[in-house]
C-alpha cells in the first residue's frame, strides 16, 4: 500500500468537522443534558435538587395516565402512517404516469401544504371539524346526525394525515421515477391483470421508497405538537403535548425529561425495529 | 389464410401520422424484421400489435380472431422489451414462471416448463441468480425465454439486440435464429440495423416516416429495392442522378453528357432518374480499361476488404473490393471503374429520398 501524504489523511476529517460540531452543539450536548436533567430529584416546593433518582421513570411506566398517552401516541402515529401509505402510494404512482405541465402543476399541490405554516393549517381543520363547521353541515344536509370530530382521535389523524401525506408522496415518486416503465407492459403482455401487474410487479420495486415514506411519517407523527395540541384539545393528550406540560405548566423539568427521553427510545427502536424488517428483505430483492 | 394480418392500420398522434396505412400479412412460423430508422412507425407497429398502443384506423387479426381492441393481457402474446424489463426483484426462474402463474398453470407443470425453457435459451445454472446479477446477454436470453414459456402464437422482439455489444450482438442474432426455429414461433423483430434484419429474417419490411414502402426476402430487398431510400438504407450504394435515354432494347442514362449502358426500365426517354449501384459490384482495373476513369481520393484498410472514395466525372464513387492478400492501388492513382450492366438499378428520381446521396 502507498502511504498519502499526512495533510491528505487529516482532509476528511476537516471537511467533516462543521458538520460534526454542529451536530454535537445542536443535537447531542441537548440530549446529554436532557438525560442528567431526566435523573435530578424535583421538589414540589423548592425546584430540581442536586441528587439522582430513578423515580421519574418509574412514575412514568407505571402510571396508567402517561401509559394510555404513550398508547394514543402510538396508535395515532401508526394509524396515520397507514393511511399516508394507502393514500400516498397510488397518488405518487398518478403523479409519475401525468406529463408535464400537470405532473409539475400537482406536485406542487401535493408540497403546497408543506409551504402554510402548520398552525395555521390546524386552525383550518378546527375550523372544519367543529360542530359548526363545513363538515358537520354537509352531514346535517344530507339528513345525517352531526358526530363530534373536534378534540378526538379522528382529528388529530386527519390533520397529520394532510401534514404528513407529501413526506410519504416524495420518497414513492421517487423509487417510481427509476422503475423501467415497460416491466408493466411486460407483466399486462404476460397475461396479468392491471392490478396484478401493480401488486406482484411495481409495489415490491417501490417498497424501499415507501419504507423511507413510513419512517419519516412515523417518527414526526409521532413526536409531532402543534396539531395535537390544537385539535386534540386541552384533555387529549399525546407524548409531545403531555412534555410541553410538564414543562411549562407543572413546572416539573425532570419528569418532562424523563418522558421525553422514553418516546425518543420508543421512537427509535420501533424505527430501527421496522428498518431492519422491511428493509433486509427489499435489499435482498433489490441488491 | 394469413396467420396475423395488419389491415390499414394507422396511429395517428394528433395530425401526426406515426403509423400510416399498415397492411402486412405474416404467416405462420415466419420470421419477419420491421426495419427502419428510428421515428419510422416500427415500434409503435409492434406495440399496436401487442396492444400497447390503440390504433386509429385499422383492424389487427390474429389467426381469424380481431384482436384489435383486445386488452394486452388477453392477446397471449409473448413480447421482448428493447430493455428486457426483467422484474429486479424476481429470480430468473421466478421471471421466467411468471406468466404461468398468471395462466393458473398447475405447480408441477410450471417447474417442468420453465426448466425446459430455461435449458432451451442455456441457462439452467443461472435459475436462482436474480437479473442484476447476470450480463446483458444473460439477461436478453431471460427476457426471450419469459416471452417464450407461455407457448406465445407471435413473439414480438422489440429491437432485441441492440443492447448489447457489437461481438454478443452478431452471437445472438444467431442464437435468435436457432431458438425460433426449435420451436417455430411466428416471430415479429423491430430493428433498425439492416444487417441484422438481413441475416435472420425471412422477410423484412422496410418502413418509412410511418409506411410499409417495400416487402421482400432479403436478398431480393438488397438486390432489388424499389426506391432510393431503401438503396442507400439497406446496404452502401452510390446513387448517381441522371436522365432515362432510349438505346435500343437496353436503355441508357445520360449523366453531364457520359452515356451509361443499363438494364432495361419503362420509363419514357427523357424522365430524371436515379442510378444506384452497391459499391461490391464495381470492379477496379487499369485507367482507361473499364467504363469509367477515376482517381483514388481515399482507402481505407476494413481487414477483410478495402473502401475506396473515388473521384469520377460521374461524381464521387465509393468502392470496396474484398482483401485478396495483396495491397491494392494506393491513394492518388488513377484507376479504371468496371461493371456489368446487370448490377446497375435504375430507379425514378420522383421516388428517391430527398437528400440521398453516397450512403
Amino acid at each position: 500500500m502507498i502511504s498519502r501524504p499526512s495533510s491528505r489523511s487529516s482532509s476528511p476529517w476537516l471537511l467533516a468537522g462543521p458538520g460534526a460540531l454542529f451536530f454535537a452543539g445542536m443535537i447531542l450536548l441537548p440530549l446529554a443534558l436532557t438525560v442528567i436533567l431526566s435523573f435530578r430529584v424535583y421538589d414540589h416546593a423548592t425546584g430540581i435538587k442536586d441528587a439522582y433518582t430513578l423515580s421519574h421513570y418509574i412514575a412514568v411506566v407505571t402510571d396508567e395516565y402517561y401509559l394510555g398517552i404513550f398508547w394514543r401516541t402510538l396508535r395515532v402515529a401508526a394509524m396515520t402512517t397507514l393511511i399516508c401509505a394507502v393514500i400516498g402510494a397510488p397518488e405518487a404512482y398518478i403523479l409519475a404516469r401525468m406529463r408535464n405541465p400537470w405532473r409539475s402543476i400537482f406536485l406542487l399541490v401535493i408540497i403546497g401544504p408543506l409551504l402554510v405554516s402548520v398552525v395555521v393549517r390546524a386552525f383550518g381543520w378546527s375550523m372544519l371539524l367543529g360542530s359548526q363547521g363545513l363538515v358537520n353541515q354537509a352531514l346535517q344536509l344530507v339528513g345525517l346526525s352531526p358526530v363530534r370530530l373536534l378534540y378526538t382521535e379522528t382529528a388529530i389523524v386527519i390533520a397529520l394525515v394532510h401534514v404528513m401525506l407529501p413526506f410519504m408522496v416524495i420518497p414513492i415518486w421517487t423509487a417510481l421515477q427509476k422503475l423501467d416503465p415497460m416491466v408493466e407492459a411486460a407483466a399486462w403482455s404476460l397475461g396479468a391483470s392491471r392490478f396484478t401487474a401493480l401488486r406482484r410487479v411495481v409495489l415490491p420495486q417501490v417498497s424501499l421508497g415507501m419504507l423511507s415514506g413510513c419512517l419519516i411519517v412515523f417518527g414526526l407523527s409521532a413526536s409531532a405538537f402543534a396539531i395535537p395540541g390544537l385539535l386534540g384539545g386541552r384533555r387529549l393528550k399525546m407524548a409531545a403535548t403531555l412534555v410541553y406540560d410538564e414543562y411549562l405548566h407543572e413546572l416539573n423539568w425532570p419528569l418532562g425529561a424523563a418522558i421525553a427521553i422514553i418516546v425518543l427510545v420508543a421512537n427509535l427502536l420501533i424505527m430501527l425495529a421496522y428498518n431492519r424488517m422491511v428493509e433486509t428483505r427489499a435489499r435482498r430483492m433489490l441488491g | 389464410m394469413a396467420f396475423l394480418a395488419l389491415e390499414r392500420v394507422s396511429k395517428h398522434y394528433g395530425a401526426m401520422a406515426a403509423v400510416d396505412d399498415a397492411a402486412l400479412t405474416i404467416e405462420k412460423g415466419e420470421f419477419v424484421s420491421l426495419l427502419g430508422p428510428s421515428g419510422c412507425g416500427k415500434t409503435t407497429t409492434l406495440q399496436m400489435i401487442a396492444g400497447l398502443v390503440e390504433p386509429s384506423a385499422g383492424r389487427i387479426v390474429l389467426d381469424g380472431r380481431d384482436i384489435t381492441n383486445e386488452k394486452p393481457n388477453r392477446r397471449g402474446l409473448g413480447v421482448v422489451f428493447q430493455s428486457y424489463a426483467l422484474f429486479p426483484h424476481m429470480t430468473v426462474a421466478e421471471n421466467v414462471t411468471f406468466g404461468l402463474e398468471m395462466r393458473r398453470v398447475p405447480r408441477s407443470e410450471r417447474i417442468e416448463r420453465v426448466r425446459e425453457m430455461l435449458a432451451l435459451v442455456q441457462l439452467s445454472v443461472f435459475a436462482d441468480r436474480y437479473p442484476r446479477e447476470m450480463s446483458g446477454g444473460q439477461r436478453q436470453r431471460v427476457a426471450i425465454a419469459r416471452a417464450l414459456v407461455i407457448a406465445p402464437p407471435v413473439l414480438l422482439l422489440d429491437e432485441p439486440l441492440s443492447n448489447l455489444d457489437a461481438k454478443l450482438r452478431e452471437e445472438m442474432q444467431f442464437e435468435l435464429r436457432r431458438i425460433q426455429r426449435k420451436v417455430g414461433t411466428t416471430t415479429i423483430m423491430v430493428t433498425h440495423d439492416q444487417a441484422e434484419a438481413l441475416s435472420i429474417s425471412d422477410r423484412v419490411v422496410v418502413m418509412e416516416q410511418g409506411r410499409m414502402t417495400q416487402v421482400d426476402a432479403p436478398y431480393r430487398l438488397y438486390e432489388q429495392p424499389s426506391n432510393a431510400f431503401i438503396a442507400s438504407f439497406v446496404g452502401k450504394t452510390n446513387l448517381i442522378a441522371g436522365v432515362w435515354r432510349r438505346d435500343g432494347m437496353a436503355g441508357a442514362v445520360d449523366i453531364g453528357g457520359i452515356r451509361l449502358e443499363a438494364p432495361s426500365a419503362d420509363f419514357p426517354a427523357g424522365t430524371p432518374v436515379t442510378l444506384s449501384i452497391r459499391p461490391e459490384k464495381i470492379l477496379l482495373r487499369k485507367a482507361g480499361e473499364g467504363q469509367l476513369d477515376g482517381r483514388i481520393a481515399s482507402r481505407f484498410f476494413l481487414g477483410s476488404q478495402w473502401l475506396f472514395t473515388l473521384e469520377t466525372p460521374i461524381g464521387t464513387i465509393t468502392v470496396s473490393i474484398p482483401n485478396q492478400g495483396e495491397e491494392p492501388p494506393a491513394e492518388g492513382a488513377t484507376v479504371g471503374l468496371d461493371w456489368s450492366p446487370a448490377s446497375l438499378r435504375v430507379i425514378a428520381s420522383a421516388m428517391a429520398h430527398p437528400g440521398g446521396g453516397t450512403a
